[in-house]
């Protein structure tokens, strides 16, 4: 088993925002992170902000409402103890919005007379500014949160708007300042832009070993640095074994092996095999420079394995697991 | 046991040739969910058409891969069409692309529709900077209203179409109407009536509700805000209508039999339901859909070794034989692969039999020279 206190180590900030080009793993990565941050009896908040219940879907639970909801045990997840709690939650701008007034300007009933109007959708379509502030705003609460004295959350877990918006989302202050330049907003943007800008926070980014996502990720990477926001790691998501390493791939060989084993040796058989094994090579170069790109970018590297049979419970507590070991030497 | 989809006798094959090469199709749409390839299809079938079929094309791309823009010659995102001189056109076929430039294109629309000094007013304010350039479904619209611009001229054979890169693919379909309405709506007209009565706020007039509505977005957003807001409101006054207007056009040029839709999908969960959505939603809309393109598909060079023989065998043989067994292991992954994305894939062509299907293999590289989109094009005739 792989020693999860690595976990404080490997993965130092509170506030884990996991970004990545559309369809890398996003969703998948942030579960199993904070699952693995939750090992040894420590305690995580899931959270996503694009009203997609992606969270809801990899745990394979009901719709989340806006509330925060206990999900899942931490890893390891078996009975043998250790494990802590996840908790996740589904943030809806309209209810931050909602949330927000009501903090500071006690609208009770008025503001739910307000939804029904549409004001709420409207103020957060025409200043979408406006929008990321309150969803960040409420990260920064659930990050800075205490009951008794003690943390809520000993990290919080986001699953971000992809590359493409990452540093819109995130880059807050700007944002509304451009849009707001004095008010409750803009003091709110500027406090929420503090915790983002501080070691509090780590932005990871999701990719796969393919040309636009790298290339995407290269981007997000300079992107976030200009914006002096931390990037943490780089998630090389569904990687595949290395096959083929070794040796030299011909059609003899092949045969002698299928003969060794009593299969089909007929040509047709042979040479099929041979050129999906030429492909695969092809594909595993391609991989090896992209990797080298990944590299050159000067982040750790994290990598997680491909699920042959796709994502599930037991899948995510695995890749949990993986997100626990730690870093290897080639990686730094 | 593993049978391709061109073996499925209940499975339609697509016919691309016979909708590239129909001079009455002038309008080829490419849409499909984030990240399934429609832009390379959309690049690959505009070559197609202007290689094989002598059609002038011109291939409408939005936010395309680097290299791919590249070897199509689009260097700057000038928002003109370029023709693409690397071509190997017959019969006076000819290809030209371009970028969506959608904040330019949302300038041409304001400038289309009212005078140079309210544009230049409109230009400067920061909500329509920020609205141009960032407001969800934006691209969406510009798309639309470029491909409107495109037929209206008349100058080309087929015009084929790229869509943006939406989580949904209905995106497409909603978005234009969306900001359309939101441009038009009741919510700025209200916001703008201070204006129009002299500065004396109607908020008073109007309801309670309202009047909290106002004073909240004075709170929440500051003073300035409102003031751009209505300033941006009020410059727009004179296009109200016209955003609706133009919108609505262009989906009945994609209502009528002049235009192809083909969706795009990966063999994958998620990518599949978009399509079957999408298909479901075009019927609805009574939009001509051509077809399915089924792209990244993996197909096993033989299927004469199941994955689970492959995967005893490669055990047995390993010691002696490690080349063989890596070799085994690779087909073992790919004829499970092939399985899984069967089984994906009849999802659709069950709940829609009457589409028919084209499938792209996947390429071991990226595709992004003229080279790489001419094998597309040829792949997704042969089936
Ligand atoms: N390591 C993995 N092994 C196998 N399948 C994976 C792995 N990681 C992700 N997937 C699968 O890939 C698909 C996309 O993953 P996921 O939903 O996490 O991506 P995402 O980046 O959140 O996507 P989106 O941009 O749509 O939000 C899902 O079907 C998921 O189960
Ligand atoms: N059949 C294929 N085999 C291998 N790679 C492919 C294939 N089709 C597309 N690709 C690659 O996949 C990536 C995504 O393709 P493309 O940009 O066409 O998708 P898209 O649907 O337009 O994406 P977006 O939604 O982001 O606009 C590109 O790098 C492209 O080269
Ligand atoms: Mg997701
Ligand atoms: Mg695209």
């Amino acid at each position: 088993m792989p020693p999860s206190d690595h976990a404080p180590l490997r993965w130092p900030a509170r506030l884990h925002v996991v970004t990545g080009k559309g369809g890398t793993g996003k969703t998948t990565v942030s579960a199993a992170l904070a699952l693995a941050l939750a090992a040894e009896g420590r305690r995580t908040l899931l959270v996503e902000v694009e009203q997609r219940q992606g969270i809801a879907q990899v745990f394979d639970r009901a719709p989340l409402p806006y509330q925060e909801r206990a999900i899942a045990t931490g890893y390891p997840g078996t009975a043998s103890g250790g494990g802590g709690e996840v908790f996740a939650l589904a943030i809806d701008a309209e209810e931050a919005l909602l949330e927000y007034l009501d903090h500071f300007y006690r609208l009770g009933r008025a503001g739910r007379a307000l939804r029904k109007f549409g004001a709420i959708d409207f103020a957060t379509t025409i200043a979408p500014g406006v929008r990321d502030v309150l969803l960040t705003g409420k990260l920064k609460e659930a990050v800075t949160r205490t009951t008794d004295g003690r943390r809520a959350y000993d990290a919080v877990v986001l699953d971000a708007p992809p590359t493409g918006r990452i540093g819109r989302f995130l880059n807050v202050s700007a944002e509304t300042a451009r849009l707001a330049k004095i008010g409750p907003i803009k003091s709110q943007s500027d406090g929420v832009a503090a915790v983002l800008r501080s070691p509090v926070t780590a932005v990871h980014v999701v990719t796969v070993l393919e040309e636009m996502p790298v290339q995407e990720t290269a981007d997000a990477v300079a992107e976030l640095q200009r914006l002096d926001l931390p990037v943490g790691s780089v998630i090389i998501n569904a990687t595949q074994p290395p096959l083929l390493a070794r040796g030299r791939l011909s059609q003899a060989e092949v045969r002698r092996g299928l003969a060794a084993t009593g299969l089909p040796v007929d040509r047709d058989v042979v040479s099929g095999l041979v050129a999906e094994a030429r492909a695969h090579l092809a594909r595993r170069e391609v991989e090896i420079a992209l990797r080298d790109e990944l590299i050159a970018l000067g982040r750790p590297l994290v990598e997680l394995p491909q699920l042959p049979g796709g994502v599930d419970l037991a899948g995510l507590y695995e890749l949990a697991g993986t997100l626990l070991e730690p870093a290897r030497a080639s990686s730094i | 046991m593993v049978t391709t989809l061109a073996d499925d006798p209940s499975v339609q094959r697509l016919d691309i040739d016979g909708v590239l090469g129909d001079p009455a199709i002038r309008v080829v749409v490419c849409c499909g969910s984030g990240g399934v390839g429609k832009t390379t299809t959309a690049a690959a079938l505009a070559l197609r058409a202007a290689e094989e079929h002598g059609r002038r094309t011109v291939v409408l791309t939005i936010d395309p891969a680097r290299r791919l823009a590249q070897s199509l010659g689009l260097s700057e995102l000038d928002n003109t069409p370029r023709q693409v001189h690397s071509v190997k056109a017959v019969n006076g076929g000819e290809l030209h692309a371009m970028m969506l430039d959608m904040k330019r294109t949302f300038d041409e629309v304001v400038a289309a529709h009212t005078d140079p000094k309210r544009a230049e007013e409109i230009y400067v304010n920061p909500f329509y900077q920020a609205m141009s350039s960032t407001f969800a479904g934006t691209q969406e619209y510009m798309a639309m209203e470029k491909l409107g611009q495109l037929r209206a001229r008349d100058e080309w054979d087929l015009v084929v179409v790229d869509t943006p890169p939406s989580r949904s693919a209905l995106d497409f379909l909603d978005a234009p109407a969306r900001l359309g309405r939101f441009l038009d709506g009741r919510m700025l007209r209200l916001l703008v009536a201070p204006a129009r009565t002299g500065g004396r706020s109607v908020f008073t007039l109007v309801t309670a509700s309202f009047g909290l509505f106002s004073k909240l977005m004075d709170k929440i957003l500051g003073a300035q805000l409102i003031t751009d807001l209505s300033g941006f409101v009020g410059a727009l006054d004179s296009m109200f209508g016209g955003f609706r207007e133009r919108s609505e056009q262009t989906y009945r040029v994609l209502q009528a039999p002049e235009t192809a839709f083909l969706v795009v999908a990966v063999p994958e969960p998620d990518a599949i339901r978009e399509a079957d959505y999408f298909a479901g939603r075009l019927e609805s809309e009574r939009m001509p859909m051509a077809g399915l393109v089924l792209n990244r598909v993996h197909a096993p060079q033989t299927t004469a070794i199941s994955a689970a023989d492959a995967t005893t065998a490669s055990e047995e043989i390993r010691a002696g034989n490690p080349v063989a067994a890596d070799v085994l292991l690779v087909h073992a992954g790919m004829m499970a692969r092939a399985e899984r994305e069967q089984a994906v894939t009849r999802v659709f062509t069950r709940s829609h039999p009457d589409v028919p299907v084209a499938t792209i293999a996947a390429q071991p590289v990226d595709v992004h020279d003229i080279d790489g989109l001419r094998e597309i094009g040829l792949a997704l005739a042969v089936g």
